[in-house]
C-alpha cells in the first residue's frame, strides 16, 4: 500500500511517501497563507522525490493545526446556538459560561436550556418537549444561525434525547449544521459541551478546507481516500471530519510522537520533538502518546478530549543564545521562521542555538565562516546550557525509572549533542518530517465511555460489553475487523452511588481498511 | 476588613479559594471548579458574600449548616439547577419558625466549600471563617459539629426539580447519614442538605478556625508560585507548614467498591530523594494511609495530599492513575479532630484501620 502522509504545520507542512512500512521520501514545504498552496506543493515535491505518480497512491493522510489556530486566533467561526437539554437542572450555569469573552462574543453567545436530560442511571430528568425545541427553532431561524450543538445531561449513558432534538431541530432549519455531544466527548457535561459549540463553529470552515484538501489532492491526480488525524493518533475519513473538525486539535505533537515511535520501532520512550521555537515532550507507551489526566484547554476554553500529556519549553533550533552576568541564557524568545535571514550563519546579526552548533561544528548548516568569531568559552557553556534544558525536560517526562530511549525528531534535532540524561539517544532515519509520518500510519479507534450498574451484571459481563462497543466503534470508524486490538480499559466505581455503578472506559484501535 | 473582622469575598477570591478547596479536600471532597464558576456567577450579579470570623456574631445567632451530597462524578454532568441547598435550608426554617444569622461549610475540602457562599449569596446571609472538618470526608456525621453533640434534625434535603424532604426526627448522625443519602440517590445523586441551625456559641466552641482563610491562603500561594515559576510543592508547603513525604510515581492503582465507597490503594515508586523507597496509599474517597517503606507515616484524619509534581495541581482519588508523578505531602488536621470523641468518629480505627494507632503529624515551619 503506498500512502502519503502531511502534516500542516504553522511554519513547514511537511510530505512523506511510504509503501508499506518504508519511507520512500520525505519533504518540506513552506506552510502558505491559504495552507492549501503549500500542500499542494509539498504533494508535487515528495510525488517527484519518489518518482512516482499520484494515481500509484492508495491512501492520503493529512494532520492539521487549521482547526486549532481558528479558534486560538479566533478567525474563520461560525455563530453557533448552543442548546442544552437539561431543565430543571443545571441551569445555574449557562453554556459558554468560563469561555474568554472574546471568543464567547464572536460566537455570539446565543443559548437556550430545554427540557430533557438523564439522571446517571439513565432515568429521564424531564421530558422533550416538541414545542419548546420548536419555539427555539424560530428563535435560531431568526438570528440567521447555522450551526447549532446539542448538549444533553448524562448523553454519554443515554444520547436518545439529542438524536431526537437533532432530528426535531434538523426538520425545522434545514440547511443546519447539527452537531450531538455524545458523538465528541465524555462525562463532564461543561467540557462536553464547549467541544460541542466549537465543533459548531467550525463547521463552515471544516466544510470549507476539507474540500480545499480534497481539491488540493485532485490537483496532483489523486482520486482515492483521505483522511483526517486526531489528537489520539487516529485516522477519521474526510466526510467524519468535516462533521468534526473539533478532533483534530492537538493532533500535531500526536502525530510526531507517533511517527517517532514508528521510525525508530520502538513503543515505549521518550519523545522529545524540537521545532524552531519550542521542543515538545511526551512519553510514548505501546506507541502512543501517553494521554493529559486534568482538563486541557484550547484557545482558553476547558475540554475533556483525549490528548497527549506533552508540555513545550521554550527550546528550538531558531532560540535565541544571550550572554549576560548570571551566565548564558536560551531562549525562549526565538528568531521562528526568520532563522533563515536573521540567524548570524545565514548572514543575520541575531546569535541563535544554530549557531552555536554549527559554530560548534555539531552541523553543516549556512555558512560556517561567519562564525569564526565566537568564543569558544561561549559556544561550550551555551551547548551545556542547551544539554541542561533538555536533560530538565527528559527528566520530568519520564514515568519509571526504568531507562526508557529518548527519540528526537525534528527539525531542531541537530541541538542534540549525546546521550540525554544518561539514556539511549535515537535520531531515526527522516526524523525532520516525523510528524508527517506519524499521520500516515495513524491507525483508527473506536471509544466507549458509559456508567454500568454492577448490580444488574457482572464487571466482566460489563466490560465485555463495553469492548464490544468500543470495537464496533472502531469498525464503524474504518478499522479493520480482524486488526481491531482494545489498547485501554479503565473502570472507575462511582462512589457513593448504589447499585455498584461504576464508569468504564474502554478504547479499541485498528488498522485502516484500505481497498 | 470592617470593624467586626468581616471581609467581603470578591470574585478574585474565588479561583484561589477553589483551589485551596481541592487541596484540603485530601483527594476527594468533589471538584470545586463548578462551585465555583456558580458563585462567581452570582457575585457577577451583584450578590454580596462577607466572611464573618467565629468572634463575630451573639451566641444566641443561629447557625445554618449547608452542603451538596452526592457523588462527584455526578456534579461534573448533572450540574446544580442552583437553588438546592437554599430550599433545603428555607425547610429548616420554616419547620422551626426561625432565619439563619449565617451559614458555615460542614466540609472546607472540595466541592462543599462552595455550597454555603452559594446559599449565602442567595439569601443575603454571611458566610462563617470555618467549617466542620477542616478537610473532606465522606460521610455526613463526620464533622466536628456532630462529633461534639449538634443536633442532627431537623434537616432538609432538596433537588433540581423542586423536591424538599424534611427529616423531621433522626434518632443519631448516623441515621441522618442513612436517611440522606439514600434519599440523594433517589434524587439523582446529586442533592442539597441542611442541617439543623447551630448556636454561635456552640459553633465557636466546635468548628475549625479560619479555613476560608486558610484555603485563600492556599490557592493564592499555588497561583503566586505558579506565576512567579517556583516549585508549588515547597511553596504550598511553606505556607501551611505541610511536608513532604514522598515524590514518585503511581506503579499501580486498584479500586473496589465496598459499602458503597470507593476503597483502593495506589503505590508510588519513589523519585529523586526518594528513589529506591515505596509508598502506598490506602483510600475511601479520600486519601486514609500513607504508608512509605513499610512504615504508616500519615493517616487519618491528618491530611494526605497528592499534588501533581509539576504544576501543584491536587490529583483526586478518582483521577489518581497509572503513570503519574505525584508530591505526597502531610497536613496535620486540626486539634478538634484528635480527641478521643473525635477518633472514635474519624480515626483509623473508624476507616477499618484496628492495627493503627492515630500517631499525630507535626506541622513544618510555616513562612509567607
Amino acid at each position: 500500500m503506498i500512502r502519503i502522509g502531511i502534516d500542516v504545520g504553522g511554519t513547514n507542512t511537511d510530505a512523506v511517501l511510504m509503501d508499506g512500512k518504508t519511507v520512500l521520501a520525505g519533504v518540506k514545504a513552506p506552510t502558505s497563507p491559504d495552507v492549501m498552496t503549500g500542500v499542494v506543493q509539498a504533494l508535487r515535491d515528495v510525488l517527484a522525490s519518489a518518482k512516482t505518480t499520484a494515481d500509484k497512491v492508495d491512501v492520503v493522510m493529512i494532520g492539521t493545526t487549521h482547526f486549532t489556530n481558528a479558534v486560538v486566533q479566533r478567525r474563520d467561526l461560525a455563530p453557533v446556538a448552543a442548546v442544552r437539554l437539561c431543565l430543571p437542572a443545571t441551569a445555574s450555569l449557562p453554556p459558554m459560561v468560563d469561555w474568554p469573552e472574546d471568543l464567547r462574543d464572536v460566537l455570539g453567545n446565543h443559548w437556550y436550556l430545554a427540557h430533557g436530560g438523564n439522571e446517571f442511571d439513565g432515568r429521564v430528568i424531564s421530558k422533550l418537549d416538541e414545542e419548546e425545541l420548536l419555539g427555539i427553532a424560530d428563535d435560531i431561524r431568526a438570528k440567521g444561525i447555522k450551526s447549532v450543538a446539542i448538549t444533553s445531561v448524562f448523553s454519554p449513558v443515554s444520547s436518545e434525547f439529542e438524536k431526537q432534538a437533532g432530528e426535531i431541530l434538523g426538520r425545522a432549519l434545514p440547511d443546519t449544521h447539527i452537531t450531538l455531544s455524545a458523538d465528541i466527548g465524555r462525562i463532564g457535561l461543561l467540557e462536553r459541551e464547549n467541544a460541542a459549540i466549537m465543533n459548531a463553529c467550525l463547521r463552515d470552515l471544516s466544510q470549507h478546507v476539507v474540500e480545499a484538501f480534497r481539491g488540493a489532492l485532485a490537483d496532483v491526480g489523486f482520486t482515492g481516500r483521505f483522511y483526517l488525524t486526531q489528537n489520539d493518533g487516529t485516522l477519521m475519513d474526510a466526510v467524519f471530519a468535516e462533521r468534526f473538525p473539533v478532533l483534530t486539535f492537538a493532533s500535531g505533537p500526536t502525530n510526531s510522537m507517533r511517527g517517532a515511535a514508528f521510525l525508530s520501532g520502538v513503543g515505549d520512550a521518550i519523545v522529545v520533538d524540537i521545532g524552531g521555537t519550542t521542543s515538545d515532550v511526551g512519553s510514548l507507551q505501546k506507541g502512543f502518546p501517553r494521554q493529559a489526566t486534568v482538563a486541557v484547554e484550547v484557545g482558553g476554553v476547558r475540554t475533556n478530549f483525549r490528548m497527549p500529556d506533552v508540555f513545550s519549553i521554550g527550546l528550538g533550533g531558531g532560540s535565541l543564545v544571550v550572554d549576560g552576568p548570571d551566565g548564558v541564557k536560551v531562549g525562549p524568545r526565538s528568531v521562528g521562521y526568520r532563522i533563515v535571514t536573521e540567524a548570524l550563519l545565514f548572514g543575520g546579526s541575531t546569535l541563535t542555538t544554530s549557531d552555536i552548533v554549527v559554530a560548534d561544528g555539531g552541523a553543516e548548516l549556512g555558512d560556517r565562516a561567519k562564525l569564526a568569531h565566537l568564543d569558544h568559552a561561549l559556544i561550550r557553556r551555551a551547548r551545556d546550557r542547551i544539554a541542561f534544558m533538555l536533560e530538565d525536560c527528559v527528566e520530568r517526562a519520564r514515568i519509571s525509572a526504568d531507562p526508557l530511549p529518548v527519540i528526537v525528531v525534528g527539525g531542531g534535532s541537530i541541538l542534540v549533542e549525546g546521550p540525554i540524561a544518561g539514556l539511549e539517544l535515537i535520531l531515526p532515519n527522516h526524523f525532520a518530517v516525523a510528524n508527517a509520518v506519524g499521520a500516515a500510519i495513524a491507525q483508527v479507534s473506536g471509544e466507549v465511555d458509559r456508567v454500568y450498574a454492577l448490580a444488574e451484571m457482572t464487571r466482566d459481563a460489563a466490560l465485555d460489553d463495553a469492548k464490544r462497543q468500543a470495537t464496533e466503534a472502531a469498525v464503524a470508524a474504518g478499522a479493520r475487523r480482524e486488526t481491531v486490538e482494545i489498547v485501554d480499559v479503565e473502570d472507575v466505581p462511582l462512589a457513593y452511588l448504589p447499585g455498584n455503578a461504576t464508569r468504564v472506559r474502554v478504547k479499541a484501535v485498528g488498522e485502516l481498511h484500505v481497498g | 476588613m470592617s470593624d467586626d473582622g468581616s471581609w467581603p469575598l470578591l470574585e478574585a477570591d474565588l479561583l484561589p479559594l477553589s483551589i485551596g478547596a481541592a487541596f484540603l479536600g485530601t483527594g476527594g471532597g468533589g471538584n470545586p471548579y463548578v462551585g465555583m464558576l456558580r458563585s462567581r456567577e452570582l457575585i457577577r450579579k451583584g450578590a454580596t458574600v462577607r466572611v464573618l470570623p467565629l468572634e463575630a456574631l451573639p451566641d444566641d445567632a443561629l447557625i445554618g449548616e449547608v452542603g451538596g451530597i452526592g457523588a462527584p462524578v455526578v456534579g461534573v454532568e448533572k450540574i446544580e439547577e442552583g437553588a438546592e441547598c437554599f430550599r433545603a435550608m428555607r425547610a429548616v426554617e420554616e419547620v422551626l419558625g426561625i432565619r439563619m444569622a449565617a451559614l458555615i461549610s460542614a466540609e472546607i475540602g472540595g466541592a462543599n466549600s462552595m455550597e454555603p457562599v452559594i446559599t449565602a449569596a442567595q439569601a443575603g446571609l454571611p458566610v462563617i471563617d470555618g467549617d466542620g472538618m477542616g478537610r473532606a470526608f465522606p460521610e455526613v456525621q463526620m464533622t466536628t459539629f456532630f462529633i461534639y453533640g449538634a443536633k442532627p434534625s431537623p434537616a432538609a434535603i432538596a433537588d433540581d426539580k423542586g423536591n424538599v424532604v424534611v427529616f423531621r426526627h433522626v434518632q443519631d448522625m448516623y441515621w441522618l447519614e442513612r436517611f440522606a443519602r439514600d434519599t440523594s440517590v433517589a434524587m439523582g445523586a446529586a442533592a442539597g442538605l441542611a442541617i439543623a441551625p447551630m448556636r454561635m456559641d456552640f459553633v465557636r466552641r466546635t468548628a475549625v478556625p479560619g479555613t476560608v482563610t486558610q484555603a485563600l491562603t492556599i490557592g493564592r500561594a499555588v497561583q503566586d508560585a505558579r506565576a512567579k515559576r517556583q516549585n508549588v510543592v515547597e511553596r504550598v508547603c511553606a505556607a501551611t507548614g505541610a511536608t513532604l513525604f514522598l515524590t514518585g510515581k503511581i506503579t499501580d492503582i486498584r479500586r473496589e467498591l465496598k459499602g458503597g465507597f470507593s476503597r483502593g490503594e495506589a503505590k508510588i515508586v519513589g523519585l529523586g530523594d526518594w528513589q529506591g523507597s515505596e509508598g502506598r496509599i490506602a483510600i475511601q474517597n479520600e486519601n486514609l494511609v500513607l504508608w512509605v517503606d513499610g512504615e504508616p507515616v500519615i493517616m487519618v484524619p491528618d491530611l494526605i495530599i497528592n499534588l501533581d509534581l509539576e504544576t501543584g495541581e491536587p490529583i483526586t482519588t478518582e483521577i489518581l492513575r497509572y503513570g503519574q508523578r505525584v508530591a505526597v505531602i502531610g497536613l496535620p488536621v486540626h486539634d478538634l479532630m484528635k480527641t478521643p470523641e473525635a477518633m472514635a468518629v474519624v480515626g483509623p480505627q473508624a476507616f477499618g484501620y484496628p492495627e493503627l494507632t492515630f500517631t499525630p503529624l507535626a506541622f513544618g515551619p510555616v513562612s509567607a
